[in-house]
């Protein structure tokens, strides 16, 4: 504890040393507006942040130049100096990056009290902090210097946060919320603003406040700044309290919404202000509202269609991975300018942007760019939070803005406070009329208590024109006043009261598959239900939608391969199990036995890996991939039995016996997935071999075990035959390749008695040929290849059947096999057995009866020196067949 | 359409039918018209044709067996009542509802009823439980062809594994209960 204070007093110092020189000699013009050289380039996306706060530093008050004469344009250079001193040269990006620094580090020492945090909130705490920073500035400048400025706000601060918010926006809670959300955004929103500048104006009519110079309009101007609940706040509090998530999604919602209502607004009657009372007329009113929907439908608008952009970008950037993520943040934020351009709402702009995109973005891109844009979000999401909270505390420490007027700032608070309550006690109990879960009284009064203002408000009070409205400065002052009233005031008791009230909580739910399942169930059930009881309800629209956007959107702006891949119980499927996989690695390092571990998670990685790059190049696989992979399937094969191995060892003493054993079963299965599911990403555009691959499947699951080998054969032995008898020759060049990677797998693995293990490989052999190409749906069900039992009769005739020209193709291919062995160095049957093979177990091994066919002198040829690396599944091989 | 059917529908069978299912009359005549107009053969009951005419129903994965869900076991044909009955599972739960205590007789749209008839649209051999099988039909119904038998096998034992707090493999509905809802409450 004393530490972090003394860690807090060396950052204040350290500010004041770096701080204050440039103070000294700063200049009101050393500031351009361009977003000069990022130097703190955390991220991809450096424009963002690095201009971030740039004019932070630039005050409002123009100061005049304070002569320096130790810069760099000095006079004539007499001799070629080695170093030299260049403040001014990097001022402005060095005292952006300070503070950023500054304010981070801030919440680094506020986030280690946590028991301070868990009383008070975080953001009230920064704001405290920036209390005493700015006392500091103030002491050492007799002004205040730094200063939140509504540019730096609402274009650097602001955006990064909105796009958060709205890509985190659990969609499906949202939009069966959006009636009540978008009640209180916007009904809620102009009845706050009207009420409280109506109020207020009434007060100053009858002389509450002394003599101050505010007109009607002007107050309704205050009352829609005043308005707006604030998103930054609302998460800050909200996020520790843990309310339920339907509470949290109308507070969340609304603050979110109501934003834009509120710049709206603002500047609907900054325009009133500015044309003059007398010239306001029922036209100008209605243009007021018109251009109300105007600007918020519109800005939405413009989020949607910059959503799509995103997808429709993501679909396209495999080859450029690495900045992928990127693309969301530059497309994001250029969404909130180009609606701040076309004067509707940037803050419903990149709000929409992320809720529309995040769904196919998370689909489109590869798991790493998904969690790199999450990450990223979260940092300058956070990061300008902070910052913000940090700035609102400093901009206070400024006696040019405090005038001092009991009567407006008590009202103000007072009015704020009550008309919130009585606004959402009145719109909550209309809704209830039409919810089917009712808004208790409990969730109305923390819905009225977490009307929190925040930086909205303040940016919005400093863009008021000092020309047109004489008291700003009171109006700033007293928004500053309703901001800490609420942030600090109701952040810190929001959480006593809802223990007190006893507020539903959040669940700490963990996803669990049967809750999922079950879930769909329900959906599909009411669905039916509304279907035949002829009622079109709520469930009926997200059916349409659900099917439009399935139908359509998913189509459209995803990749075919995410699109298979898209499906919402698999996914939670393979998020326990990788969550299980992880815990499992987790519990294995903690008990000490690193070694194999460690292999065993590079392996998790490698094969996710593996499985992408599989998969896209599955079309031309080479033999070279089939082999390395093999190589190192046969490393996994012994690391898995060592894990079972040493967790039977752990049974022995451990109670967490049968959870082990389940474990250790999901990590088996999570191993085998990554191939599965780039069988199903593959063979994604053929929907009529899935249904034929199911069926061929399960009974090739059935035999799998037992009849390892002679799997091996058929695919050799009975395919080509029966697709010589059967189809043209097209289709057996399109088979080669595949049969020939399933040759290498499997051939690399002749010893393998982990027969999980092999199966698996023979399911990777099996995955090409699976979805290769529709034209195999033709004879593959009936042929039965996967499961050469079923046609014992068949095989031994597999040899006559050959024809010259495909015996020597095999021939070919058996040496490919042979030099496969020879790398791999496994033993090999002797050749007297080899002979015999042909007879005893055609049916068994494709090699076999290909070695026989093979003269001895060639096959011993083949033996003796090490064979090249086997050929790719090359034209000569299709030649051939 | 909705006079017509009312006078179909004599006040006595709809103060039974308010009776036992908790619909209001405006409900239950609306739901009569709707009845009548699935009702093709207009003999007074619904047949199995009748709910697979629905076009909606042909494109729900779990539809054939929600029409399941309407027709008392071994028959195969359902009267208004029953139709009605079926259907009084989906009324929301009141509020005074939900204050009265339950020594009555329990609503068939209680939270119970509704779960039971979730857990038949599983359960097919009738005897409480969800055996693996069971489960793996409808999970086969709702996931299409994207995901493969053996994938879906280890959901479904995954799944088993989750509620099963008995260990007998199956899911009983006393299993099944302790699965929270999340939206099984919702209708109209």
């Amino acid at each position: 504890m004393a530490a972090m204070r003394r860690l807090a007093l060396f950052v204040c110092v350290l500010l004041l040393v770096s701080g204050s020189p440039g103070l000294a000699s700063e200049t009101s013009d050393t500031e351009d507006n361009s977003p000069s050289s990022d130097d703190h380039g955390t991220s991809s996306d450096d424009h963002e942040i690095s201009s971030n706060s740039t004019h932070n530093t630039t005050g409002d008050t123009g100061q005049e130049d304070s002569g320096h004469g130790d810069g760099h344009e000095g006079g004539p250079i007499t001799t070629l100096p080695i170093v030299s001193w260049k403040w001014h040269h990097v001022t402005t990006p060095y005292l952006v990056a300070i503070w950023i620094l500054v304010a981070w580090m801030c919440k680094l020492v506020i986030e280690a009290n946590h028991h301070v945090t868990s009383v008070i909130p975080e953001s009230a705490l920064l704001i405290c902090v920036g209390f005493l920073f700015g006392g500091i500035i103030w002491g050492a400048d007799q002004k205040q210097t730094f200063s939140l400025t509504p540019t730096v706000f609402f274009f650097y601060l602001l955006p990064q946060i909105i796009l958060d918010a709205g890509y985190f926006m659990p969609n499906k809670l949202f939009f069966s919320n959006l009636g009540g959300i978008l009640i209180h955004a916007v009904i809620g929103t102009c009845w706050n603003a009207a009420s409280v500048g109506l109020s207020l104006w009434g007060c100053h009519q009858g002389g509450a406040m002394g003599d101050i110079d505010i007109g009607l309009l002007q107050y309704l101007l205050f009352g829609s700044l005043i308005a707006a609940v604030d998103p930054v706040a609302v998460i800050a509090v909200f996020e520790e309290v843990h309310v339920n998530e339907v509470l949290f999604i109308m507070v969340f919602g609304e603050s979110l919404l109501n934003d834009g209502v509120t710049v709206v607004l603002f500047n609907v009657f900054d325009a009133f202000v500015s044309l003059g009372g007398e010239k306001i007329n029922a036209v100008e009113i209605i243009k007021g509202i018109i251009s109300f929907f105007v600007v918020a439908f519109g800005g939405s608008l413009v989020g949607f269609v910059f959503g799509l952009l995103i997808s429709l970008l993501t679909r396209c950037t495999k080859n450029i991975q690495i900045i992928e993520a990127g693309f969301i943040f530059v497309l994001g934020y250029l969404s909130y300018l180009t609606a701040e351009m076309l004067s509707l709402s940037a803050i419903l702009s990149i709000a929409f942007c992320g809720i529309c995109c995040q769904k196919y973005i998370n689909a489109n891109m590869d798991e790493k760019s998904v969690i790199t844009v999450k990450y990223v979000m979260k940092v300058f999401a956070n990061g300008s939070e902070t910052i913000i909270f940090l700035f609102l505390g400093i901009s206070a420490i400024d006696k040019t803005i405090w005038v001092w007027n009991t009567g407006f700032i008590l009202l103000t608070v007072f009015f704020v406070f009550v008309y919130r309550c009585i606004g959402v006690f009145f719109l909550t109990w209309i809704q209830n009329k039409f919810r089917l879960v009712p808004l208790e009284v409990m969730d109305r009064i923390i819905m009225s208590y977490g009307g929190l203002r925040g930086a909205v408000a303040y940016g919005l009070a400093m863009m008021l024109d000092e020309n047109k409205i004489k008291e700003k400065n009171l109006m700033i002052g007293t928004t500053l006043i309703v901001v800490y009233f609420t942030v600090i005031l109701q952040g810190i008791t929001m959480k006593p009261l809802v223990t007190w009230l006893k507020v539903k909580r959040a669940s700490a739910n963990e996803i669990t598959l049967i809750e999922k399942v079950q879930n769909k169930v329900f959906d599909h059930m009411l669905v039916a239900i509304e279907d035949i009881s002829g009622q079109i309800g709520h469930n009926y629209m997200r059916d349409k939608w659900k099917h439009f956007e399935e139908k359509w959107m998913s189509w459209f702006l995803m990749k075919p391969s995410a699109r298979k891949k898209h499906d919402l119980v698999f996914d939670v499927f393979h998020q326990l199990n990788l969550k299980d996989a992880m815990n499992y690695v987790a519990e294995g390092e903690r008990r000490g036995s690193l070694e194999f571990i460690r292999n065993e998670t590079a392996f998790i990685d490698f094969k996710k890996k593996f499985a992408d790059e599989y998969s896209e190049a599955m079309p031309d696989i080479t033999v070279d991939m089939s082999d390395s992979y093999a190589a190192h399937s046969s490393m996994r094969r012994d690391t898995v039995p060592s894990i079972s191995l040493e967790l039977h060892d752990q049974n022995t003493n451990g109670l967490r016996e049968t959870e082990d054993i389940n474990t250790h079963h999901l990590l088996q299965q999570h191993l085998y997935k990554g191939r599965k599911q780039h069988r199903h990403k593959y063979s994604r555009s053929h929907f009529t071999v899935n249904q034929d691959e199911n069926e061929v499947q399960e009974i090739f699951q059935r035999t799998m075990r037992t009849r390892l080998e002679s799997f091996k054969s058929t695919k050799m032995g009975v395919a080509p035959p029966k697709t010589i008898t059967k189809h043209p020759k097209k289709d057996q060049q399109q088979k080669m390749p595949n049969g020939k990677s399933t040759d290498n797998g499997k051939y690399c693995h002749c010893d393998d008695d982990d027969f999980e293990f092999s199966g698996d490989d023979g399911a990777s052999g099996y995955d090409p040929s699976a979805g290769s190409f529709p034209m195999r749906v033709t004879y593959r069900p009936g042929a039965g290849i996967e499961n050469p039992v079923f046609m014992p009769d068949l095989d031994p005739m597999a040899p006559m059947q050959i024809p010259p020209w495909l015996a020597e193709a095999e021939l070919d291919s058996s040496t490919v096999a042979l030099s496969q062995r020879a790398q791999t160095g496994l033993p090999w049957t002797p050749s007297n057995l080899q002979r015999l093979a042909p007879l005893r177990i055609s049916t068994r091994s494709t090699d076999s009866f290909m070695m026989a066919d093979v003269p001895a002198s060639q096959r011993q040829d083949e033996h003796l020196p090490p064979p090249p690396p086997p050929p790719p599944p090359s034209d000569d091989d299709r030649g051939h067949l | 359409m909705g006079s017509r059917a009312s006078t179909l529908l004599r006040e006595e069978e709809i103060e039974e039918i308010k009776k036992e299912t908790g619909f209001s009359h405006s409900q239950i005549t609306r739901l009569y018209s709707r009845f009548t107009s699935l009702d093709k053969g207009e003999n007074g009951t619904l047949s199995r044709e009748d709910f697979q005419r629905i076009p909606e129903l042909a494109i729900n994965p779990l539809g054939d067996r929600i029409i399941n869900a309407f027709f008392p076991e071994g028959e195969d044909q359902v009267n208004f009542r029953g139709f009605m009955r079926t259907l009084a599972h989906f009324r929301p739960i009141e509020d005074n509802e939900k204050n009265k205590n339950s020594s009555a007789s329990e609503p068939l749209n209680s939270r119970t009823n509704k779960l039971l008839f979730a857990f038949r649209l599983y359960d097919l051999d009738r005897d409480d439980k969800i055996s693996r099988d069971e489960l793996l039909q409808v999970l086969r119904m709702m996931v299409g062809v994207n995901i493969s038998d053996e994938q879906l096998g280890s959901i479904a034992d995954r799944t088993i594994q989750e509620a099963d707090t008995n260990g007998d493999n199956s899911i009983s509905f006393n299993e099944f209960i302790k699965v929270p809802p999340v939206d099984g409450e919702q209708d109209y």
